[in-house]
């Protein structure tokens, strides 16, 4: 379908919002908006991390899904416990696909899910004696971890354990760093504080732990930390070749196949480079503050963004980093244009609506466009204003700006705007795809990836090709009700 | 009394941030702005105002500092 025009987009979003009861409609109501390129606060258009409406099907996490799953969870040298019932923990590990380098058991534990497995009597005599009991058989059954975190579920704070003092007993007694984290599910409105939570555990328990101490660590002019680049599909692998070939040395990912060490030095990097701002950008601005070390975000989806980001990461550095990138550039130049003239003709003009968390809603704008396709629609699971502020300029005009959008708004938005691609959730996929619409989890990479760096736009670009030009959607329709080959000619 | 954190832009602009309110502003007119002295009536781009003490000598960006809402 043809571009909307403004006023079409905002009937639309009248239109849909029509079946809600009046209070419930007012609500949503400021949650959607039609963007406008000439904004420069998205606050006044659109409202975001508030309670979801109750009674509507949101796909928003918890507090303890942000901080567990999220920012701890790819940290591969420590033993994250899920401290409470079972559940929770059964569903934290590996159902993201972080992927880490190394051996399990060894020297890699993400692949483990450790809990306490609350039982009643825990919650009524309290679980501290459970968290120290599980400290002691880690420590027999894996005594090369190099760390634990506690993460705790919604009882524990509910209970009032104090996991605190735990931590700094065990610390005490077995001489490693233990976090505790107070990720209880109930806090806050989605994952979003869960990561804030995170990042200030790592501030405070992880990050002091060397400050004025001499660790023998050699520093060069470039170093810098990959900060929030999760390794989804392996994404962080094409990014740090990327950043090492233009010259700058990396001395942490954080927390992408990262370390306990690794984020222990990061405190001596010349530079954070943040990718996933929402999710990262509280410890960024510690760092700042107390290291005096910049940050900046940059994008390493797409070509043109690519190239927009290096040379940015550049003019931070003196001319050897900058001729890097020049170099960089021109020796990637032909791989991506291949991509590009084979994809581009397959893809050109097609629509896509997108509805992930974190980064990726604006993000991955710059690589669709590479390939010729427009976003027509996007939105935010767990974005907070400045999100938006970012956004606004990435989209085109009159296109649709969606926050902690309900089942049912994606639903009618997509059955009107009929965009030629969703790139969403494991929640949406299957219900998009059963209404005939071409798919990608934009989460996880569809079992894909990585879609980081021209490595990965290649990856990107032969997915998207592929869901879209599948002939499997011509099938949808059951061939009785598809018009006769006699219809067809005379239409 | 918002506990904000103040630090440069790109630009060099300053920038007023409060995590817990999720607010994030330019300071578009700061009362005293001198070699011995930052502080006072501070107002964002979005026309809140806020005060704190004139702090002297000027701190050094970026810092936390806490500041008073102005009614």
């Amino acid at each position: 379908m043809a571009a909307m025009t403004r006023e079409e987009t905002q009937n639309l979003i009248q239109e849909v919002l029509a079946v809600y009861p009046e209070k419930a409609k007012k609500d949503r109501a400021k949650h959607l908006m039609v963007n406008d390129q000439s904004l420069d606060v998205a606050k006044k258009c659109i409202t975001s991390n508030r309670k979801s409406l109750p009674g509507v099907m949101t796909i928003r996490g918890c507090a303890y899904a942000g901080s567990r799953g999220v920012c701890w969870g790819p940290i591969k040298d420590m033993i994250h416990i899920s401290h409470g019932p079972v559940g929770c923990g059964m569903y934290s590990t590996m159902g993201r696909r972080h992927y880490a380098n190394g051996t399990t058991g060894v020297d890699i534990f993400t692949t483990i899910n450790v809990t306490t497995d609350f039982q009643e009597k825990d919650i009524v005599f309290g679980g501290d004696k459970k968290l120290k009991a599980s400290f002691d058989e880690l420590e027999k059954l894996f005594p090369l971890a190099k760390g634990y975190t506690v993460q705790s579920e919604c009882p524990v704070g509910l209970i009032g354990d104090d996991i605190e003092s735990v931590s700094k007993v065990k610390t005490a007694e077995i001489g490693k760093t233990i976090v505790p984290v107070r990720c209880e599910g109930f806090r806050g409105v989605s994952q979003s504080l869960g990561h804030h939570i995170a990042n200030d555990s790592i501030r405070d328990w992880v990050l002091p732990t060397r400050v004025g101490k001499d660790d023998g660590f050699t520093t060069t002019p470039y170093d810098v930390n990959i900060l929030a680049d999760y390794n989804i599909g392996g994404d962080i692998w094409p990014s740090r070749m990327l950043l090492e070939e233009i010259g700058l040395r990396v001395i942490a990912q954080i927390p992408g196949d990262g370390t306990l060490m690794e984020m222990e030095k990061s405190i001596h990097a010349k530079l954070n480079l943040l990718h996933c701002y929402r999710s990262m950008n509280y410890i960024s601005r510690h760092m700042e503050e107390t290291f005096g070390m910049p940050w900046m975000e940059y994008n390493l989806f797409g070509p043109t963004k690519i190239e927009q980001s290096l040379r940015a990461i550049a003019e931070r550095f003196d001319d050897k980093i900058k001729d890097g990138v020049e170099a960089v550039l021109a020796k990637y130049k032909p791989q991506w244009q291949a991509v590009v003239d084979k994809y581009r003709p397959r893809l050109e003009g097609k629509k896509v609506m997108l509805y992930v968390g974190g980064l990726r809603p604006r993000h991955i704008i710059g690589a669709y466009e590479d390939l010729g396709m427009e976003v027509v629609g996007t939105g935010y699971e767990f974005a907070h204003n400045d999100d938006y502020d970012r956004t606004i300029k990435e989209m085109g005009g009159a296109t649709l700006i969606y926050d902690d959008v309900t089942a049912y708004e994606l639903d009618a938005f997509v059955k009107k705007i009929k965009p030629d691609l969703i790139g969403s959730g494991i929640k949406e996929k299957y219900q998009f795809q059963k209404m005939g619409f071409p798919f990608r989890q934009m989460h996880s990479w569809d079992y894909s990836g990585p879609y980081h760096g021209y490595d990965g736009f290649a990856i990107f670009a032969r997915d998207m090709d592929m869901t879209l030009n599948n002939p499997c959607w011509k099938e949808i329709k059951a061939p009785w009700l598809r018009p006769s080959p006699a219809e067809t000619q005379a239409a | 009394m918002p506990s904000v954190m103040v630090r440069r832009n790109d630009e060099g602009k300053l920038l007023f941030y409060i995590a817990k309110k999720d607010l994030e502003e330019v300071i578009t007119a700061v009362e005293h702005d001198t070699t011995d002295a930052w502080g006072g009536t501070v107002t964002l781009g979005d026309g809140e105002t806020f005060y704190i003490d004139p702090i002297s000598p000027p701190p050094a960006f970026p810092t936390t500092l806490r500041f008073r809402r102005v009614e």
